[in-house]
């Protein structure tokens, strides 16, 4: 887990967002092939200008976490953030107390079978602070996957973020049955939209094939 | 075969010889396409664990196996009545990926569409209010003054109900002629309409009695579960995507959005109507600065493509609340991933805590007050 969340750098357009070029000191830059063959990162080729409000955001976060996370873009209202899993936990405690942000929009996995890894990608936002109305944060973590999930034994683990927003509560139940990620901590890791006795690999996963196609 | 050897949600639970375990669906009307798992004690309830996932479709994992036109059509199916607020999300972040500028028409034609599609969408989840309290002339009178709008949707896009009518790049086709006076006429006697309802619905105090006070949500727990939309709005937060996140024209139009403070069934209630109002208050401003003519669609190249590994969240504010869309590109002519953050599924988590320690017979009213569609919560 050492450098995961590099690769996982979802790159913006070029020509949009340079955040590279923050001292981020990657501890072991390696560029693991990626899906789409694209060079890891590309810092300081065109100094495109940042929105301040959203850069200001990113550069707090930077400052208390340093190296432990990456920006992995900042554009209009939106700043995304990776961090592995051992430093979620202590990352969404200071988005919601330092930051104000106080509930989870959306929770999403993203299966990525050739890093041998999946992400969950949280949408951080804000309704009592009125300046962040329209900021969202999105908070992505990976977890090891494991090839042949055995229902009850499951071996993709992430912390659960729900002691700290409460919203995540039925979002992380439906990560759990489609993508076979437990979230350790989480206080009801039941099934929720598939049946009780689905004993297939979890249908959202990139092995699982829909018949036909 | 005792428990042990059953799957977990299958197990029989062991009760006491006070409470008792209901379930309430999927079969039952009331409770939509789900099933609400509730334990009482006489009359009052003291557990509740929604059971969601009766018509699960897939819809996300589909995605993945089409291109990004071929996916407009099974987009809109969670929520048929509001297909247009389904597709606006996925729309707008298709067009990020893609880079492409939408002509200045298209985005009035599309905040038209859509703010007639949360009026449809809102008269049928009224009909479906009222009749589950009983009041069977709002299950008449909603039903059958949607079908207004719909004969609009129905000349602008063809269809009755799944338009399929907001494509990446504008709109698929242009307003028909003379269509701007049809429009205003019968937006302002749909107004007119609505109006009538507060007498025989919401000034009742039948329906007063019944729901006021019933499942209270107050403002920080609001805040604490996340909900969105109308739900949120009757608990005293003012949070409207339109005017905080305004996407297309919304910027330019005088939008107002509705809040109460109560947050109990009643506010939750009276707010989407209060929206429909607005609605109409939107259209009428939109139709009057629309530029008259000129393109309503940018020409794409086929199977368009995005550009390497990249991803993008668009929300709109639909009938029942923000509505986002996740969408991971890897460069290829289908989406990596596509992940709909629908406001049901949002608000369903508000049910167990509005549920516990109500009546039995409050039940229908808390539930249907959450605005939630059981196929778009599963999608």
């Amino acid at each position: 887990m050492s450098a995961n969340t590099e690769q996982v750098s979802i790159e913006e357009k070029p020509a949009e967002e340079k955040p590279a070029a923050k001292p981020v000191a990657k501890p072991a830059a390696k560029p693991v092939a990626k899906p789409a063959a694209k060079p890891v990162a590309k810092p300081a080729a065109k100094s495109v200008e940042l929105p301040a409000f959203e850069k200001n955001i990113s550069d707090k976060i930077v400052e208390k976490f340093g190296d432990k996370i990456v920006v992995s873009f900042v554009k209009e209202n939106r700043v995304g953030i990776n961090v592995d899993k051992e430093n979620v936990h202590d990352v969404a405690r200071f988005i919601r107390d330092e930051l104000n942000y106080d509930h989870v929009e959306s929770v999403s996995g993203v299966d990525y079978p050739k890093d041998k890894e999946i992400e969950v990608v949280y949408h951080i936002g804000s309704y009592s602070d009125p300046s962040l109305a329209s900021q969202l944060i999105v908070l992505a973590t990976r977890a090891e996957r494991e090839e042949n999930p055995i229902p009850g034994k499951d071996a993709t683990k992430l912390p659960t973020l729900r002691d700290i927003f409460y919203s995540v509560e039925f979002h992380e139940r439906e990560v759990f049955e489609m993508f076979g990620v437990y979230f350790t901590g989480h206080p009801d890791n039941r099934r929720l939209l598939l049946p009780e006795d689905w004993a297939d690999l979890p249908p959202l996963r990139k092995d699982f094939a829909i018949k036909g196609r | 075969m005792t428990n042990e050897f059953l799957p977990p949600g299958l197990a029989l639970q062991k009760a006491d010889e006070r409470i008792m375990t209901l379930n309430v669906g999927p079969q039952h009307p009331g409770s939509g396409h789900m099933r609400i798992i509730v334990q009482i004690d006489g009359d009052y309830i003291v557990a509740c664990d929604p059971d969601p996932g009766y018509v699960h479709r897939g819809e996300e994992k589909m995605a993945e196996y089409r291109n990004y036109i071929t996916n407009i059509p099974h987009l809109e199916r969670p929520v048929i009545h509001d297909s247009c607020n389904v597709l606006y999300p996925y729309v707008l972040g298709v067009e990020d990926l893609l880079g492409i500028e939408v002509p200045e028409r298209a985005k009035y034609v599309r905040v038209i569409c859509s703010e007639l599609n949360r009026c449809i969408y809102t008269m049928y989840w009224l009909a479906i209010y009222g009749i589950f309290l009983g009041h069977s002339t709002m299950f008449m009178w909603p039903a059958g003054d949607r079908e207004l709008l719909i004969d609009l949707m129905e000349k602008i896009s063809g269809a009755r109900v799944t338009h399929a009518h907001f494509v990446p790049g504008g709109v698929r086709n242009d307003l028909p002629p003379n269509f701007e006076e049809v429009c205003l006429r019968q937006v302002n006697y749909f107004e007119k309409r609505i109006r009538e309802y507060a007498a025989v619905f919401y000034d009742n105090p039948i329906l007063i009695s019944r729901t006021q006070d019933t499942g209270v949500l107050s403002r920080e727990d609001a805040i604490r579960l996340g909900v969105t939309g109308s739900v949120l709005r009757a608990s005293g937060v003012d949070y409207d995507l339109r005017k905080k996140e305004p996407y297309d024209v919304y910027e330019e139009l005088d939008v107002h959005s509705n809040v109460m403070k109560e947050g109990d069934s009643y506010a939750r209630s009276k707010i989407p109507w209060l929206d429909m109002l607005e609605s109409c208050n939107i259209i009428k401003q939109a139709l009057e600065k629309m530029p008259k003519s000129g393109s309503v669609r940018v020409k794409l190249k086929p199977n368009p493509k995005g550009k390497g590994l990249n991803s993008v969240y668009k929300r709109v504010e639909s009938g029942r609340g923000s509505l986002g869309c996740h969408i991971v590109s890897d460069g290829k002519v289908e989406p990596y991933r596509l992940k709909l953050s629908v406001g049901s599924f949002r608000n369903l988590i508000a049910l167990p805590y509005l549920l516990k320690g109500e009546k039995l017979g409050n039940m229908p009213s808390v539930y249907w007050s959450l605005n939630y569609w059981p196929v778009e919560a599963d999608r």
